[in-house]
């Protein structure tokens, strides 16, 4: 998709995001007044309508939607509402930590994180090779087909292909979320962490692939031509000029998404998939409300150690390419 | 020749690349036993995926859901539950940004208490605490927002004032706010330091620098962060109509419990042009925005 590529910088904890310079034209939006008092322009004409059909349109959105999803504030007022809320706050403590209910959640936990483990590594199976095949600088764009391209028409138009048919496999496995994917998933191959795996391999490998295709399309070119310039083979330069440039990014990326899967892994319990997601269905089923708290203290303290764990890898392997 | 090799290696640096050092074996080998442990722990199959039982399976599933179900009554429908999901998250972020931007300001430590804004302050202890008290205050409301799924969120208010979309769009506003409150509150905590100086030095008060200090550098990546995140919501708002919040996962749950795989093949469909059409729509207004 055209104008998707600043999403990189701004979709991974790569690095802190992007800061504007002062002084260009990105410190406000185009049209927009500035709280400094200034319109900033941007020396266009062409889009000074655009603040004006923008507001319409998101003021005709929001209308809509308000209508459309029922939206009623005072339902959380109401008596029912009030009352039922406050069922559930009192119902939360105390928390149990009666060893009944915790030793049963030594395996879910454990099964949560081998869910989110497996399906990274199955994520990065599949959606390298197919990422590869969706980046354009490897397949059809510059410097490294410039001959092959010119040299064989049929051969281009394949290469074309290949490009187009990875970027739609990789859009069709990222779209769908990996909680649909889980529920056909349990369908087709049963209960248990088998298809949580499954479903996050599968939704993951769209996202890794694209993202791994935007890395790949924007590294240094330089040191791809020179590499070119000693006859080096195709897969030489990709594993010598292509790899070395892109792989703490891709690390890093992944080690991110692989945060992600370890939420991910611990709601597809709510379908069947294992994990600790499926105690907290049952819990919250029961109205178990001080089960709920420990399930959700416990999905905190894991969400965390894992955040920390994969800040520290990341920095180690960041901190050791750029050496 | 044998000159450039030399100097090749002189040139090289002190660790080879083809002789993997104690260190990177060590992560080599805790990487794959750790591969093994969930490979064995998740009950995975290679084998059974690979052209065996599972794989089968799957492709049973699969043939099923063919062809679509493209009645006029069911596309009408599936058109009209595509509308809510987007309303659901189109609202829900907005309830997002609403809850981070009321609270991103006190769970900043440079506007708080710490830092340039602070240096010449002599300020009497209590107020110190106070500021910290809010401080804290506002960072752990924001952790709570977003540590609590916002699928357990549905739940909860679902639970409290029944089914439908509202609960939903609440319960993605709710979470999404702690998300959001987070990722705004690293970029003003990472905010150029110079045009705050600047502004100090001509004696502007604490609000007058929010305003022409601080707020013009953030607003871009308030945006950016903002259209981001509405596509992430798209997303789970299909996941939340599973606990009865409306939209398209609500009738995904039902046709996949009612064994209706065409239609849930329709629907999977609408999801995935609602969630393109979303990225799109995001894509293009972060370009134009930001």
């Amino acid at each position: 998709m055209p104008g998707q590529e600043t999403s990189v910088a701004r979709r991974g904890p790569l690095g802190r995001p992007r800061r504007t310079r002062p002084g260009t034209s990105q410190e406000a939006p185009r049209g927009q007044v500035t709280p400094l008092g200034e319109v900033n322009w941007t020396g266009t004409r062409r889009s000074s309508y655009f603040p004006v059909i923008f507001s319409v349109l998101f003021l005709l959105t929001f209308v809509g939607s308000y209508r459309l999803a029922q939206v009623e504030p005072l339902l959380l007022f109401e008596a029912a509402g009030r009352r039922n809320i406050l069922k559930f706050v009192s119902g939360m403590f105390p928390p149990d930590l009666s060893w009944n209910f915790l030793s049963l959640l030594g395996r879910p936990i454990l099964e949560t994180i081998q869910i989110s483990l497996m399906g990274t590594f199955m994520a990065v199976a599949i959606g390298f090779p197919i990422g590869l095949l969706a980046t354009s600088s490897l397949t059809f764009k510059g410097i490294l087909n410039e001959r092959e391209m010119a040299a064989s028409r049929p051969r281009a138009l394949l290469h074309r292909a290949s490009y187009l048919l990875a970027r739609a496999v990789l859009s069709l496995f990222r779209t769908i979320p990996e909680f649909v994917w889980a529920f056909m998933f349990v369908r087709a191959v049963g209960l248990g962490p088998f298809p949580g795996v499954l479903a996050i391999g599968i939704s993951y490998a769209g996202m890794l692939g694209k993202v791994y295709s935007e890395i790949l399309d924007h590294v240094n070119p330089g040191p791809l031509e020179a590499l070119q310039a000693t006859g080096a083979s195709k897969l030489t330069i990709i594993l010598y000029g292509l790899m070395p440039q892109a792989l703490p990014n891709v690390v890093s990326y992944t080690l991110y998404r692989w945060e992600c899967a370890v939420r991910a892994s611990a709601i597809l319990g709510f379908v069947g998939a294992g994990g600790i997601g499926q105690q907290l269905e049952i819990s919250m089923r029961m109205f178990n409300f001080n089960q709920v708290f420990t399930l959700v203290a416990i999905l905190f303290v894991m969400v965390a150690g894992v955040d920390a764990l994969s800040a520290r890898v990341r920095r180690a392997i960041m901190g050791r390419e750029r050496i | 020749m044998a000159n450039t090799a030399t100097q090749a290696a002189r040139l090289a640096p002190p660790k080879g690349r083809d002789f993997p050092s104690a260190s990177t074996l060590m992560i080599m080998a805790g990487f794959l036993a750790l591969m093994i442990w969930s490979y064995v722990g998740t009950e995975f199959s290679l084998r059974g995926l690979l052209g065996g039982e599972s794989a089968a399976q799957i492709w049973t599933y699969a043939k099923n859901l063919f062809p679509p179900d493209l009645s006029k009554d069911f596309l009408l429908k599936s058109g009209y539950w595509t509308l809510e999901t987007f309303a659901i998250s189109f609202l829900g972020t907005i309830l997002a940004v609403v809850i981070a931007l009321s609270l991103v300001f006190f769970s900043s430590r440079n506007l708080m208490f710490a830092g340039l804004l602070f240096e010449m302050e002599r300020s009497r202890p209590w107020v110190r605490v106070l500021r910290t008290g809010l401080y804290l205050g506002a960072k752990s409301t924001l952790n709570i927002l977003r540590t609590v799924p916002h699928i357990v969120w549905a739940l909860i208010l679902v639970f409290a004032i029944g089914l439908g979309p509202f609960p939903g769009m609440l319960a993605l506003g709710i979470h999404t706010g702690g998300v959001l409150g987070r990722l705004f509150g690293e970029v003003v905590e990472n905010v150029e330091t110079q045009p705050i100086e600047a502004l100090q030095a001509t004696g502007a008060t604490r609000l007058q620098i929010l305003f022409y200090g601080i707020l013009p550098q953030v607003l871009p990546d308030f945006v950016a962060y903002t259209l981001y995140r509405w596509e992430v919501n798209i997303r789970e708002a299909v996941i939340l109509g599973y606990v009865g919040a409306g939209g398209l996962g609500q009738q995904i749950q039902i046709a996949i419990s009612l064994f209706l795989e065409h239609r849930l093949l329709t629907l999977i469909l609408a999801i995935y042009i609602i969630v393109t059409l979303v990225d799109y729509l995001s894509a293009s207004l972060r370009n134009r925005l930001v």
